[in-house]
C-alpha cells in the first residue's frame, strides 16, 4: 500500500467510538489507494445520515446533498463528465427509504456509478428509529413494541431492478471490503455494495457479535456469481447466515454508451461559445 | 372591404388531427405574409374530448387572439353547439355534412354556411376519414382566396418525416377541399389570406419552443425533466434534437430526481436546466433550496397551470408567483424571471443561464400553458452580439492554488471550480458550511455564510434592467401586468387606442429581484391616474408583491382564474367600468 492517508482531511471525526462507519471509511481509502488514485481522481456524492459526514473526512471531490438524493446528483455529474469516477455514499434509511425510487432506477439505468450503502438497520443521526432494513421485532423509538414491516433486502432488490454488479460486505472485514470496493469500482456499470455495519449506539440487536456469528466469505466457498437465479437464492440467505462477497456480476451496455453526443468527448469539454442558432430557426418559418 | 384580421377556429373530437391542422393553417398564414397568433384548447384526455385550435391572422401586428370567431370549421356537432355563441357578426361556418345534419346547423342563424362532405372528399381523393381536417384546410384557403401552393408546401414540411405517399395523399385531399369550394362557393368574402409581402422576416413559434432555443443559444448541455403539461414541448425539442446539438436530455424517474440530476450536472461544470409545472415543482422544492445552499447554478422552467393538486392540467394561469418566490425552507437568493412572449422567452432563458452562473444560485423562468403552447409571430432573433457570461468559473490554471469554495467575498460570489481537475479537491455542502465547505454550525459562521449568500441578490438587483412601459406615456389609465398576460394587454391597448382611450402598460419580467428603484419612481409619480392590475390568479399575487416591496397599493384589479387566457375584449370592458 502506498499512502491511504492522503485521502483523509484534518476535520475531527464525530462518529461514535466503534461505529461501523470507520471500517467502511478505511476500506474506501484503501481501495482508492489500491486503484492508484489521487484525491482528485474521484467525485463522491453523499446522502444525509451519519454516513454523510464522511464528506468532511474524505479528501476528494465531494457533494453533500439531500436525504435520499445522492444517486440523482451522481447521475447528473456522470452524464456531464463521464470521465469522472463517481461514487455515491448512502445509508439504508437514506437510500432505501427516502431515495427508494432513485435506487430502483439507478439499478436499471446502468450508468457507471458505484453505490455504497451503509446498512446499519437503524436511523442513527435522528437517534434510533426503525429503518427499512430493521428486522421484524426490532424495538426502536418509532416501534416501541417492535418493527412490524418486512425488511427490505437491498441485494435482491438490486438484482430484481437489473443492477449488473451486486455485492455484500461487512464493516468488520476491512480486507474483504477493500477488495469488494475495488471490484465494484472497476466494474463497468452500476455497482452496488451493501455493507452491513453495527450501530453501536442505537442498534442493540445487530451487534458486532451478532454479525461475526453469521457472516461468511463467498470466496471461501465454491459460489460463482454469474447466475441471477442462484444469486437470488444467495441474496435471500439472511436468516442464520450472511454471505459476503460478490453476489452477482454481469456485463451490460452502459447508459452513457447510448448517447452519441458524448461519444467523442464529455459534455464538459464541448465548447459553448458561438453556437449557431440561426440554422435552428428554419423549422419555425 | 377586406377586413384587417381574421380569426379561424377548428373544433372536433381529440384524435381528429386538430393540433396539426392548426399548425399547418398558422404556418400557411405566416408564409402568406401575415402576422399570426394561435392557441389551442384541449382537455386532459387522449381521445374523445373536444379539442379546438384558434388561429388569428392579420395584416398588421397583433399580440393575442380575440374572442369573435370569423371562420369556424366544425368537424362534428359539438363544434357547432359549443362555439355557436362565439361567432362574429360576419361569420362563415364550414361543416362536415358526413357528420353534421342540416338540422344540427339550425342554431347558426347569422352565419353563412358551407356544407361540405369532408369525409367523402377525403376518401374520394385517396385519403381516409381522419383526413377530413385536411380537406377543411384546403376549403379554408379557397374561401379566403389564399395560395394553394403555400398550403401544399406547409403540408409537405409538417409531414416532412412521413413517407412521400402520405404527404402526396394529404396534399391531394387538401386540393379536393380547395376545388370543392372554388366550384360550389365562388365569390369573395370580406376576409382574405391573399398572398402578400410582409416587410418583416418572421418566425412562428411557441413560448416553450423559444425557451428551448434560448437554452440552446446559452450553451445548455444537460436537461433533466419529467413529462408534464405544459412543458412537454421543451422536452420534445431536446429529446429530438439533443444528439445533433450536443445536449443530453435525460428522462428521470420523478421530478425530485430531475432537479437533483440537473444540480449534479451543473456541479460537474456544464450549463444545466430542469423544467416542470407547479405540481412537479412542489416535489422539487427541497432541491431548489439545495441549489441555493450549495451555490450551484441552476435554471428551472416552471410552466404554470391552475391547481392546486392536479387542478386543470391542460389550462393556464399565473398563480405560482408567490410559490416560486418562497418555495423551499428558509431563505436564499431566488432569481425569478417571467417572459411575456416568445422573443422574451428566448432572451430571458438565455439570461437565466448567465444570472444563475454569475450569482451561483437558481434562476427560475415562469411561463404558463397559454404562453408555452400557443404560437406567436416573432421577428428572427439576432443573437450574434450575445456573449455567454459564466461568472467566476475558474480556469484550469486557477485551480492549482489553495482554495475555499465558499470564500467570504465582498460581492458574496466565490470563485467556482470544476471537479475532476488536477490540483486541489473541494466539497460543496447542503449542511451549513465553512468557507472550505466543511459542515460548520457556529453562530458566527452561519451569519457570515447567510449574509454572503444574500449579498448576491442585492448585487443582482443593481444589475437588472428597467421594465418596459408600452403605450402613451401621458395616459391616465395604467395597466400593470407580468409575464404571460402581456399579449392580451397589448391587444386591449390597441382596441382602446382605436376608441381614443389612451393607456400605458407596465410589464414586469424581473420578478425577483424587482427593479426596485424604477418601480418606486413609477408608482411614486402616480397621482390621479387609474391603475389596473391584470393577472391570472385569485389573490392578486403580483399586486401584493408590489405592495410589499414598493409600498404602493393597486386598488383596481382584473383577476381571472378560470384557466382561460385574458381576452382583450374583457380587459377593454374592465377599463370602461373603472
Amino acid at each position: 500500500m502506498l499512502d491511504p492517508n492522503k485521502f483523509g482531511t484534518n476535520e475531527e471525526i464525530t462518529w461514535c467510538k466503534g461505529c461501523g462507519n470507520f471500517g467502511i471509511f478505511v476500506a474506501l481509502k484503501n481501495a482508492f489507494d489500491k486503484l492508484g488514485w489521487k484525491p482528485n481522481d474521484v467525485l463522491l456524492t453523499y446522502g444525509i445520515g451519519c454516513h454523510g459526514h464522511m464528506v468532511n473526512y474524505l479528501n476528494a471531490f465531494g457533494f453533500e446533498g439531500l436525504h435520499g438524493r445522492a444517486l440523482p446528483v451522481a447521475t447528473g455529474a456522470k452524464l456531464a463528465n463521464h470521465k469522472l469516477n463517481v461514487i455515491s455514499i448512502v445509508g439504508d434509511g437514506d437510500q432505501l427509504g427516502e431515495g427508494g425510487n432513485h435506487f430502483l432506477h439507478a439499478c436499471r439505468r446502468n450508468t457507471d456509478i458505484t453505490c455504497i450503502i451503509h446498512d446499519n438497520q437503524v436511523y442513527g443521526l435522528t437517534v434510533g428509529q426503525s429503518s427499512p432494513t430493521s428486522a421484524i421485532g426490532f424495538k426502536s423509538r418509532t416501534a416501541p413494541t417492535g418493527t412490524v414491516e418486512e425488511p427490505i433486502n437491498p441485494v435482491s432488490l438490486a438484482l430484481a431492478a437489473g443492477a449488473p454488479f451486486v455485492a455484500q460486505g461487512f464493516s468488520g472485514d476491512i480486507k474483504q471490503l477493500t477488495d469488494l470496493f475495488v471490484e465494484a469500482i472497476k466494474h463497468k456499470g452500476f455497482s452496488l455494495v451493501n455493507v452491513f455495519q453495527p450501530c453501536v449506539t442505537f442498534n442493540y440487536l445487530n451487534t458486532y457479535k451478532w454479525f461475526y456469528e453469521r457472516v461468511y466469505r463467498l470466496e471461501d466457498t465454491s459460489y460463482t456469481p454469474n447466475d441471477k437465479v442462484v444469486a437470488f437464492q444467495k441474496a435471500l440467505e439472511l436468516e442464520t447466515k450472511l454471505p459476503t462477497g460478490i453476489i452477482y456480476k454481469t456485463e451490460k451496455p452502459l447508459f452513457e454508451e447510448s448517447l452519441p453526443q458524448i461519444k467523442e468527448k464529455p459534455l464538459i469539454d464541448q465548447p459553448i461559445d458561438n453556437i449557431d442558432i440561426e440554422r435552428l430557426f428554419s423549422e419555425f418559418r | 372591404m377586406i377586413k384587417n384580421s381574421v380569426t379561424w377556429k377548428i373544433g372536433g373530437e381529440a384524435g381528429y388531427g386538430i393540433m396539426s391542422s392548426g399548425l399547418i393553417f398558422g404556418k400557411t398564414c405566416l408564409r402568406s405574409g401575415y402576422f399570426v397568433v394561435d392557441t389551442n384548447e384541449y382537455p386532459s384526455l387522449i381521445r374523445g374530448g373536444h379539442n379546438t385550435y384558434i388561429v388569428r391572422a392579420a395584416r398588421e401586428e397583433i399580440f393575442s387572439i380575440v374572442k369573435p370567431v370569423d371562420i369556424l370549421i366544425a368537424l362534428n356537432k359539438n363544434a357547432i353547439d359549443y362555439h355557436k355563441d362565439e361567432l362574429s357578426q360576419d361569420s362563415h361556418v364550414i361543416f362536415d355534412t358526413d357528420r353534421i345534419s342540416k338540422e344540427d346547423t339550425k342554431v347558426l342563424k347569422k352565419s353563412k354556411l358551407y356544407p361540405i362532405p369532408l369525409i367523402s372528399l377525403a376518401k374520394e381523393s385517396g385519403g381516409q376519414e381522419i383526413m377530413a381536417n385536411t380537406v377543411a384546410l384546403g376549403a379554408t384557403i379557397a374561401l379566403l382566396d389564399g395560395d394553394f401552393e403555400i398550403l401544399s408546401d406547409v403540408i409537405a414540411d409538417v409531414f416532412g418525416t412521413s413517407k412521400k405517399e402520405i404527404i402526396d395523399i394529404n396534399i391531394a385531399v387538401a386540393r379536393a377541399g380547395f376545388n370543392y369550394v372554388k366550384k360550389n362557393f365562388p365569390g369573395k368574402i370580406s376576409y382574405s389570406l391573399e398572398k402578400q409581402k410582409n416587410k418583416r422576416d418572421l418566425m412562428f413559434l411557441s413560448g416553450s419552443e423559444a425557451v428551448a432555443l434560448g437554452a440552446v443559444r446559452a450553451g445548455c448541455k444537460f436537461f433533466a425533466a419529467y413529462p408534464m403539461t405544459p412543458i412537454n414541448p421543451i422536452i420534445n425539442y431536446f429529446a429530438k434534437n439533443g444528439p445533433d446539438l450536443g445536449i443530453v436530455y435525460k428522462q428521470p424517474e420523478d421530478e425530485i430526481s430531475a432537479i437533483n440530476m440537473a444540480i449534479g450536472a451543473s456541479f460537474a461544470g456544464v450549463r444545466s436546466m430542469t423544467a416542470t409545472s407547479g405540481g412537479g415543482f412542489s416535489l422539487m422544492a427541497e432541491g431548489y433550496g439545495m441549489a441555493g445552499m450549495t451555490e450551484t447554478p441552476l435554471v428551472i422552467i416552471e410552466g404554470q397551470r391552475p391547481g392546486p393538486a392536479t387542478g386543470l392540467p391542460t389550462w393556464g394561469g399565473q398563480a405560482d408567483l408567490k410559490f416560486v418566490l418562497h418555495a423551499a425552507q428558509d431563505e436564499f437568493p431566488r432569481i425569478i424571471l417571467a417572459p411575456g412572449d416568445p422573443e422574451e422567452c428566448f432572451w430571458l432563458t438565455a439570461e437565466a443561464f448567465d444570472l444563475a452562473e454569475k450569482y451561483q444560485t437558481t434562476a427560475l423562468v415562469l411561463i404558463d400553458k397559454h404562453l408555452g403552447e400557443s404560437r406567436y409571430w416573432s421577428p428572427i432573433i439576432d443573437s450574434s452580439g450575445y456573449k455567454i457570461d459564466r461568472g467566476f468559473l475558474m480556469s484550469e490554471a486557477d485551480q492549482q492554488k489553495d482554495y475555499k469554495r465558499y470564500e467570504l467575498t465582498k460581492s458574496g460570489i466565490s470563485p467556482r471550480p470544476i471537479p475532476g481537475r488536477e490540483g486541489f479537491t473541494f466539497r460543496v455542502n447542503s449542511d451549513e458550511h465553512s468557507e472550505y465547505g466543511f459542515s460548520e454550525e457556529s453562530a458566527e459562521n452561519r451569519v457570515a455564510q447567510m449574509e454572503k449568500r444574500m449579498r448576491k441578490l442585492e448585487l443582482c438587483q443593481k444589475e437588472i434592467p428597467d421594465p418596459k412601459v408600452y403605450g402613451d406615456k401621458n395616459a391616465k389609465i395604467i395597466f400593470v401586468g407580468w409575464g404571460s398576460s402581456k399579449g392580451s394587454i397589448l391587444e386591449a391597448q390597441k382596441i382602446l387606442a382605436e376608441q381614443k382611450i389612451a393607456t400605458k402598460f407596465l410589464h414586469l419580467t424581473y420578478m425577483n429581484p424587482l427593479p426596485q428603484k424604477f418601480l418606486e419612481k413609477f408608482f411614486g409619480a402616480i397621482k390621479k391616474e387609474k391603475v389596473l392590475m391584470v393577472e391570472q390568479n385569485y389573490t392578486a399575487q403580483c399586486a401584493a408583491l408590489i405592495r410589499e416591496k414598493i409600498g404602493y397599493e393597486i386598488k383596481d384589479k382584473f383577476l381571472k382564474y378560470d384557466g382561460r387566457p385574458f381576452y382583450p375584449e374583457e380587459i377593454v370592458e374592465k377599463v370602461k367600468a373603472l
